[in-house]
């Protein structure tokens, strides 16, 4: 091919990740630089919103870590998430292992029923869970979420699992079995060391997700102390009217990044859970 | 429990074979047991409470259920405000899923490629899907914040904003969340943003299923890449790309937090969707009926959507 072509289609494909990379990155970007905006600065309508144009500042900072909730705020966030990690783990791995091993036919069809309950949103739930948790004496309790969030990591996770048992072979067991091990001990001791990287996905995407919801806990959870980071921050940061901005996106911006730099590593599994077997 | 049948697996071949079997049939269903309860108890039973609150009187003030019929559904579907969010969670799904179906397939497609930096790229155009949904709304409402928005300042800057004869008026900001037109394109475009990234990795895992030999003989044989992408690459992966729009609609069609970060349902409930009126309605106003009816006609799009997964999912598995 001549040279010149090559490198005009080479442009082109950098000028299209690039445009696509920067809409993505753009709110985080803005959020970056808020961060380290002076108040003076930030909220001068004449200055260039996209540069520094005062030294920075860590004043935000400080506000968002000693003057806010934020830090309770995180650990209530992390407290939540290994809880309901936890909860998925115990039930759906023996489900998914069940489904996947020793059901035929309606064990599919199961399984697939379970994976449609994770279609059956938050919005349709949350007024009769609102009732249900305040009947369990549960509100303003971090409680509430611990005990609801599993209704949509239990579904996906169970799914997800059950396709990658089914990519290991049966031979294994068997050999376990025929050494001397019962059908459960076969599960324990030989396929769950097996299946490791199939554990830490449904663990980062139930931790992932928990921390993602955000209805539920709008809903079951007014107490500042109470509140996990995907309500805290949007809601807390704001008083009455004002937007504390600088705060506000320090805050969104350092919730965000780590649990992103996990997820993406996950990202291709949860994909193959998504597509459901569309792609072979 | 487990103690006993790890014990009693200690018996020599023959006669644990018809053991493993018989403790087969009571472990199986024990197993799935917890996650079945889970799923009838805070999912099954839920979802018949909607539906019996959405035909009952019930409040938070007043607790008890007593049947009134479809009064609510008749009250709910008379009031303005709710006809524009059914018609808004239409609208902004089938929107912003139309885009994100174009735009993750471009985007797919440059991604299959060989290029340095790939991994950065990848991890930057992944941010709006693996961030937490109400931090990245956060974002976007300071970047369309009334004053100091910078698309704003660059349209200032354009000439095109905030001088007597210019393109977009003397005033010296758009109001993106204030006008309603205005605000119902970027509930749009935050969705756009948020759901590209999982469309686009739905795309990548079809394409790469694509075996190379049949693009390569299609290439020996004469067909243009336009040809291959329109009589090849297109109807193989159609079933993925359906898969990518089904979630896509269901995230959207479902999803609350965009609408009430970015509007609270304004300017005067233009941006209203099903999901923020049935917050405002059944959780902030206190009456639980009329919520559970609002969010009730969310289910029938929610039920097509599941069986046309279902028949998918079906088709999979004889293919």
């Amino acid at each position: 091919m001549k040279p010149i072509r090559k490198l005009a289609a080479r442009g082109a494909l950098y000028a299209l990740i690039l445009s696509f990379a920067s809409f993505a990155v753009f709110p985080f970007y803005w959020m970056v630089i808020a961060s380290f905006k002076t108040d003076h600065d930030l909220f001068n309508p004449a200055a260039n919103p996209f540069l520094l144009n005062e030294p920075p500042t860590l004043d935000h900072l400080r506000l968002l870590f000693f003057d806010t909730h934020f830090v309770t705020y995180l650990v209530n966030t992390f407290l939540v998430g290994v809880a309901v990690v936890a909860i998925t783990l115990v039930t759906a791995v023996p489900a998914a292992y069940s489904l996947a091993r020793w059901a035929k036919g309606w064990g599919e069809t199961l399984g697939i029923g379970i994976f449609i309950t994770y279609l059956v949103p938050p919005t349709i739930l949350f007024i009769p869970l609102s009732r249900f948790v305040s009947d369990m004496g549960l509100q303003e309790s971090l409680w509430s979420l611990i005990l609801v969030y599993p209704t949509f990591t239990i579904p996906f996770c169970t799914w997800l699992l059950m396709g990658f048992f089914k990519t290991i072979p049966r031979d294994i067991e068997e050999q376990a079995m025929v050494d001397g091990l019962s059908r459960l001990g076969a599960m324990v001791r030989v396929v769950l060391p097996l299946s490791v990287s199939g554990l830490l996905t449904i663990v980062v995407f139930a931790f992932t997700l928990s921390m993602h919801e955000f209805i539920y806990a709008l809903t079951f959870i007014s107490m500042s102390v109470k509140k996990t980071v995907s309500i805290g921050v949007p809601t807390e940061l704001v008083r009455g009217d004002v937007f504390r901005w600088g705060p506000l996106m320090a805050g969104a911006l350092i919730a965000s990044i780590p649990v992103s730099v996990v997820y993406t590593f996950f990202l291709d599994r949860f994909i193959a859970g998504f597509t459901m077997g569309a792609v072979k | 429990m487990n103690r006993v049948m790890e014990g009693a697996a200690a018996v020599p071949a023959e006669g644990a074979r018809a053991g493993v079997a018989d403790r087969q049939g009571q472990l199986a269903p024990l197993m799935i047991a917890p996650a079945i309860a889970y799923i009838v108890a805070l999912i099954g039973i839920p979802f018949v409470m909607a539906a019996l609150y959405s035909l009952s009187d019930v409040t938070t003030g007043d607790p008890s259920i007593d049947f009134v019929g479809l009064h609510n559904y008749r009250e709910v579907f008379y009031d303005p405000v709710f006809r524009t969010a059914l018609s808004n969670t239409c609208l902004f799904a089938l929107a912003s899923q139309t885009l994100v179906i174009i735009l993750s397939r471009i985007l797919a497609s440059a991604l299959m490629q060989d290029f340095r930096g790939k991994w950065l790229a990848r991890f930057l155009i992944m941010l709006p899907w693996t961030a937490p949904i109400a931090l990245g709304t956060i974002g976007w409402l300071w970047m369309l914040d009334s004053i100091f928005s910078p698309f704003d300042w660059l349209l200032r800057r354009a000439g095109l904003l905030g001088a007597p004869g210019v393109l977009l008026g003397p005033m010296p900001n758009l109001y993106w969340l204030g006008q309603s037109g205005l605000a119902m394109a970027s509930v749009v475009l935050v969705h756009v943003w948020r759901l590209l990234p999982l469309a686009t990795v739905i795309q990548m895992a079809g394409l790469s299923s694509i075996s190379r030999d049949l693009l390569e003989a299609a290439a020996v044989d004469g067909a243009t890449g336009w040809r291959r992408t329109l009589e090849i690459t297109i109807p193989l992966t159609l079933p993925i790309i359906g898969i990518a729009f089904l979630f896509g609609i269901v995230f959207t069609f479902t999803d609350m937090t965009v609408v009430y970060v970015l509007t609270r349902g304004g300017p005067v409930h233009t941006t209203q969707v099903l999901s923020t009126w049935t917050f405002f309605r059944g959780i902030e106003g206190g009456d639980l009926a009329q919520g559970a009816a609002i969010s009730l006609f969310l289910f029938p799009v929610l039920a097509g959507v599941a069986s046309l997964m279902l028949r998918m999912a079906r088709r999979a598995e004889v293919t």
